[in-house]
């Protein structure tokens, strides 16, 4: 008898046999949840383009997702995805990398990338700490965590990403854990659907890396934690910051409608009576 | 709308970063993104008004490392690409043109060189990058790097930089500076439909990737470019000739490294362009951008005067012209390197041809002032 084939496996390159990713990484329910939201709103892998920086999670869909991937230095993917979506406006352009990439050295590129409401779907991959090099701290690492460069104890404040990120004016933004697989991907199909920048943040297990540093354990260990310690952004927006601490608020933090770049781009060469897209005719 | 309208053909008295910019419309750029700096800025300004009439865009990014990501991944999605900046944005792009070099992309890019280290001094052209422009990224690689020495030049060489970008599926470099892009000079534009533009290729649709050899070969490969259903694998990590990352055979690093290093240096003799004027015995000026106009007026003016003198001028600075210096060297009595910098590419011409003839560098006596004629031929006189 044939083995079964797992479902998303049509949209992985057929020569990938295994991924880099450790036993218990959040990182496959996130895979899986991005396939899944493709699969379910019947897009084709021929018309996305994905784009990822350094660290463990920009591994997910390079080499694995069995399409146009771009693999690019360590902080800088948004800024390359900005470039291939006006080149063609066409196409899904979606970014798929970690925190630390996202936010530390690439910061800059994620906050501009909201503001100039250009439609990317970005999948930030929070596992609140570097997995890739060992164990550092990110920014988003928990006040007072220990990690490998934090031997006393962090003592900066860890980044909101979701709030900064519907500060900087995205159109649409959501936080889940790995603990909610349906409302993930749930949020990748609108954010796919949002002509705009999207940014879905996903908390999840790091149980090599962060699992060390924090005891908390397995990787089913974070997912309990997860779910114990989620509250929605509904609820949230009644308690005060005491009452907060050390819960995860998640949810879908904003959806509007506002103009957006690329578009913007092809209607005003269309007003100068030219083509819509600026790739090359050969 | 009104359409804003690239300068009809004829002759034009404009400004070099002026004449950068018509000839990146005139090669058929369709995707720009820069961040302003002096002496650089006039290029993506006359760029952001040209392009939406051009079926092109552009993109002022919030600083030099996304310029230079973005025309990355606008290159990918089959645009001609190009970002223009000056020395400190030049230093931000380093790391991104290791990326544009090991995954083969063909690009743009414009250094309008000022004063530097650090923030320098903008509008005083030193050409102080030269050695940052092929050595600045981590790793070894070769780049392609043109040096014109007036507008008109801006204006040619960059329309050869984009026609070298996609036929060697490469970064190209312009390395002008302060003086070569604020002059104003008569610059001849030329009918479009005499301009001969080159493309990149690109694979036949529908195969599968791992069948394809799309990097990693000496006579270039097709471009796998987004959108058009390759599912191209594009990394800068070291990877095969399929573009899947490796890193663990040593044979793969070798070729990682060395394939992209030969594709340049196999066709070196269609990429070279030097400008000579010189006979037997001369005493020989060699030099590039700028300065190089100061050697032509000393060469006009010590020749009337008896001089035995003859000129060098290198057009490509990237890969160096060493066949072409050796040669020189052996027909010459004596080189003076006449350099907008304290002497950066001078070890490179010594080593080339001290071993047949004597070789000077001759600085500018204030760095940032380019040599007058008759100082030239002072030297030469007083150094013999
Ligand atoms: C310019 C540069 N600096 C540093 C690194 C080393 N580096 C690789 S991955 C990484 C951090 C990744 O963290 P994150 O984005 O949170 O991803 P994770 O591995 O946790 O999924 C760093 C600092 C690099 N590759 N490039
Ligand atoms: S180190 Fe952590 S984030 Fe990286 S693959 Fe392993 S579990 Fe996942």
């Amino acid at each position: 008898m044939d083995a079964i084939e797992h479902p998303l496996r049509k949209y992985t390159r057929p020569h990938v046999t295994r991924t880099t990713t450790c036993p218990g990484c959040g990182n496959g329910i996130v895979a899986q949840a991005i396939l899944r939201a493709i699969d379910e709103l019947g897009l084709e892998m021929d018309d996305f383009v994905f784009v990822s920086g350094i660290g463990c999670s920009a591994w997910i869909p390079s080499p694995l997702f069995a399409a146009d991937t771009l693999h690019t230095t360590h902080g800088r993917p948004v800024a390359f995805a900005t470039g291939v979506k006006l080149g063609r406006p066409d196409m899904n352009v979606m970014v798929v990398s970690g925190d630390g990439d996202l936010t530390a050295i690439g910061g800059n590129h994620l906050i501009h990338a909201a503001r100039k409401n250009i439609d990317l779907t970005v999948v930030l991959v929070n596992n609140g700490i570097y997995g890739m090099t060992g164990g550092q701290t990110a920014p988003t690492t928990p006040l007072g965590l220990t990690t490998i460069t934090s031997p006393y104890g962090t003592m900066e404040h860890p980044l909101d990403i979701s709030a900064t990120i519907v500060a900087a004016g995205a159109p649409f933004v959501a936080r889940w854990t790995t603990a909610h697989p349906r409302q993930l991907t749930r949020s990748i199909k609108k954010g796919l659907q949002k002509k705009g920048f999207a940014m879905i943040e996903a908390i999840s297990q790091c149980p090599v890396q962060f699992g060390r540093v924090s005891k908390l354990g397995k990787a089913t260990d974070f997912l309990q934690h997860y779910k114990k310690n989620s509250i929605s952004f509904s609820k949230a927006s009644g308690l005060s910051r005491e009452e907060l601490a050390g819960r995860i608020v998640i949810g879908e933090f904003v959806d509007i409608e506002k103009p957006e770049l690329s578009s913007q781009w092809m209607d005003l060469k269309h007003q100068m009576g030219q083509e819509a897209q600026c790739h090359n005719k050969q | 709308m009104k359409k804003e309208e690239r300068l009809p053909a004829g002759a034009h008295f404009i400004m070099g970063n002026i004449a950068l910019a018509e000839g990146a419309i005139a090669a058929g750029c369709n995707f720009v993104s820069g961040y302003p700096i002096t002496p650089a800025s006039e290029i993506v300004n006359r760029l952001s008004v040209l392009l939406p009439g051009a079926g092109g865009g552009f993109l002022q990014t919030e600083d030099e490392i996304s310029a230079i990501c973005a025309a990355i991944g606008a290159s990918w999605a089959g645009c001609k690409a190009m970002t223009a900046t000056s020395g400190p944005g030049f230093s931000l792009m380093q790391e991104n043109i290791g990326f544009a070099v090991a995954t083969e992309t063909p690009l743009v890019i414009v250094d309008v060189q000022r004063l530097g280290p650090s923030t320098g001094v903008p509008s005083v052209g030193v050409a102080g990058d030269v050695i940052q422009a092929a050595r600045g990224s981590h790793g070894d690689y070769q780049i392609i790097a043109l040096s014109p020495e007036s507008p008109q030049e801006m204006f040619d060489m960059t329309i050869r930089a984009f026609n070298l970008a996609e036929t060697y599926r490469v970064p190209v470099f312009i390395l002008a500076d302060a003086f070569i892009g604020h002059m104003r000079e008569q610059v001849v534009i030329p009918a479009q439909d005499n301009v001969s533009l080159l493309n990149r290729k690109i694979p036949a649709p529908g195969t599968d990737p791992m069948s394809r050899q799309d990097f990693l070969d000496p006579a270039v490969a097709p471009m796998p470019v987004f959108g058009r259903g390759l599912k191209a694998h594009v990394t800068s990590s070291c990877h095969d000739k399929n573009g899947m990352r490796n890193l663990s055979d040593p044979a793969s690093m070798h070729a990682f490294i060395m394939k992209p290093i030969e594709k340049i240096l196999t066709q070196r003799d269609r990429i070279v362009e030097t400008e000579s004027d010189y006979r037997s015995g001369d005493t020989l000026l060699v030099s590039y951008g700028t300065v190089s106009r100061s050697a032509k007026a000393a060469l006009a003016k010590g020749r009337a005067a008896g001089f035995k003198i003859g000129l060098l001028r290198l057009k490509t600075i990237w890969p160096f012209a060493s066949k072409e210096i050796e040669a020189a060297a052996q027909k010459v009595k004596r080189m003076v390197v006449l350099e907008n910098n304290t002497g950066q590419l001078f070890p490179y011409i010594k080593a080339d041809a001290a071993a047949y003839c004597r070789v000077d560098f001759m600085g500018p006596r204030i760095l940032g002032q380019i040599p007058d004629p008759d100082d030239v031929l002072k030297y030469i006189q007083e150094t013999t």
